[in-house]
């Protein structure tokens, strides 16, 4: 069995944003009762033990678990690459050094939009000021940044802007992922998944970027996978590389299988190292035996393991068919259908904001 | 192995070209693979141990070919084209970078940082 590389740490699903594409669970009920300071550092520990070499702190937002500092310092310790992925709304210049010193290796931030106006309609809150500050403190600390941007219908217009401006912030890397339909997003999706004519343009900028910033700055960009040919390798394969350990200690091969009718594994009754050896929910689309036809005979099913199994059930209500995104998928006029609407029919402008900050105390 | 892309890409690392780990990556020992490890933000390479042989030679003062000799030390046969093939993979990777010759002046830098 392989060893997993890569740790997604959920410290909390409190956050102080509202992203309509939020793709933490819908029901944030089951997650108040959050692991305790000594319960992650037990899980970093296991995770350690196990193989994990990087450890990527999210949520929700991260910098809202007051531990935050003392969970990197012990991970550092135990020789974890550590990646914050925040908001950035509450990285103070304090904070910063804090983590800094504590051997925080990355910082990855998100900005919704470069427009301020724009990025704060979609964060639901007045926050891009903070964040392009934030921005600025990580730089100065000699940090590694990552700009993350979740695009969609109604920013992806801007995104020769987003691009500029991760330039101008020194980023290191800026990601720009099209929105995945899981959680709150999935609700959203029609008024989020773009236009055929939208990707065109963005893929050209895309192209022209990645040419002039060659060796400066890495320009990652991820298609909504609505219009690919094959499915995404989600995880890189269940139980094979990667793991994460939500708020509430749940154990999960993909950040959105909670959603899926099997099994749970949480951090609170069993070790990691079990969990992920023996567990029947990391068992159970381990390796290629519980795949369907086409998946089956497939050349491709070791590149993209039947891609996502969440979203198989999200469309299917069956985890275990193929991806619909495949092309070879018998569901595939599910997903056809969609880029149909979204490219034919008038789409909502109206996008439902995650109630996130209700929920949050 | 052998073809025009392959030959391409070494000659990005040049035998007099001076390589060492690109800004924020991490060379290191993992226990539980026994085995050395580059770790980036968004990737970890694992490597075996003519790699990190290699890597624990790539200070950024030593050239390419200076590296060759020194494994020469080690291991029987050492071919400097596999050196600079694997080291240009790693700069594709985005792991390794190349100083050209002259060398910077490295210890005034190490003052600085």
């Amino acid at each position: 069995m392989d060893r997993p590389f890569g740790l997604l740490a959920e410290l909390t699903y409190r956050c102080p944003l509202a992203c309509p594409y939020c793709s933490n669970p819908i029901d944030l009920a089951g997650y108040r009762d959050e692991l305790t300071t000594a319960e992650w550092l037990r899980v970093l520990e296991e995770a350690r033990e196990l193989g994990v070499l990087q450890c990527h702190l999210s949520g929700g937002e991260p910098l809202l678990r007051r531990d935050l500092v003392e969970l990197v310092r012990r991970a550092t310790e135990l020789g974890l690459y550590t990646n914050l992925v925040t908001s950035a709304v509450g990285l103070s210049r304090r904070r910063a050094e804090e983590l800094r010193a504590a051997g925080l290796d990355h910082v990855q931030i998100s900005i919704q939009a470069e427009d301020p106006a724009v990025s704060d309609r979609i964060a639901g809150t007045p926050s891009y000021a903070r964040k392009i500050e934030a921005a600025r403190v990580v730089k100065e600390l000699d940090w590694p940044l990552t700009v993350n941007v979740v695009l969609h219908r109604q920013n992806i217009d801007g995104l020769a802007d987003i691009v500029g401006l991760a330039e101008e912030l020194r980023a290191d890397r800026v990601e720009l992922a099209n929105t995945q339909y899981y959680g709150w997003a999935w609700r959203n999706r029609a008024a989020l998944l773009p236009t055929r004519d939208q990707l065109e343009r963005a893929e050209k900028v895309v192209r022209e970027a990645s040419r002039r910033l060659a060796g400066r700055m890495d320009v990652v960009y991820v298609l909504p996978d609505y219009y690919e040919q094959y499915p995404k390798p989600c995880m890189g394969g269940w139980g094979a590389r990667q793991l994460t350990v939500a708020p509430n200690g749940d154990a999960l091969p993909c950040p959105a299988a909670q959603t899926l009718p099997l099994p749970r594994a949480s951090v609170r009754e069993e070790s990691l190292v079990r969990i992920w050896t023996d567990s029947p929910l990391f068992r159970r689309f381990r390796g290629t035996d519980w795949m369907p036809d086409p998946c089956r005979s497939c050349d491709r099913r070791e590149v993209d393991f039947g891609g996502c199994r969440c979203q198989a059930f999200q469309l299917t209500g069956d985890a275990a068919r193929t991806d619909p995104v495949c092309h070879l998928s018998p569901d595939h006029g599910i997903v056809v259908e969609a880029v149909r609407a979204a490219n034919e029919e008038e789409r909502p402008d109206t996008l439902v904001p995650r109630p996130h900050r209700a929920g949050s105390s | 192995m052998s073809s025009p892309d392959s030959a391409v890409l070494a000659a990005t690392v040049p035998a007099s070209g001076r390589p060492r780990l690109a800004p924020h990556v991490r060379l290191t020992f993992d226990r539980a693979r026994d085995r050395h490890v580059l770790l980036r933000p968004e990737c970890v390479v694992v490597l075996n141990r003519t790699g990190a042989d290699i890597l624990g030679l790539c200070d950024g003062r030593r050239t390419v070919a200076g590296i060759v000799e020194d494994l020469r030390k080690r291991y029987d046969r050492v071919a400097e084209a596999d050196v600079q093939r694997f080291l240009s993979g790693l700069v594709d990777r985005r792991c390794v970078r190349i100083d050209p010759e002259p060398a910077p002046d490295r210890d005034t830098e190490a003052v600085d940082g």
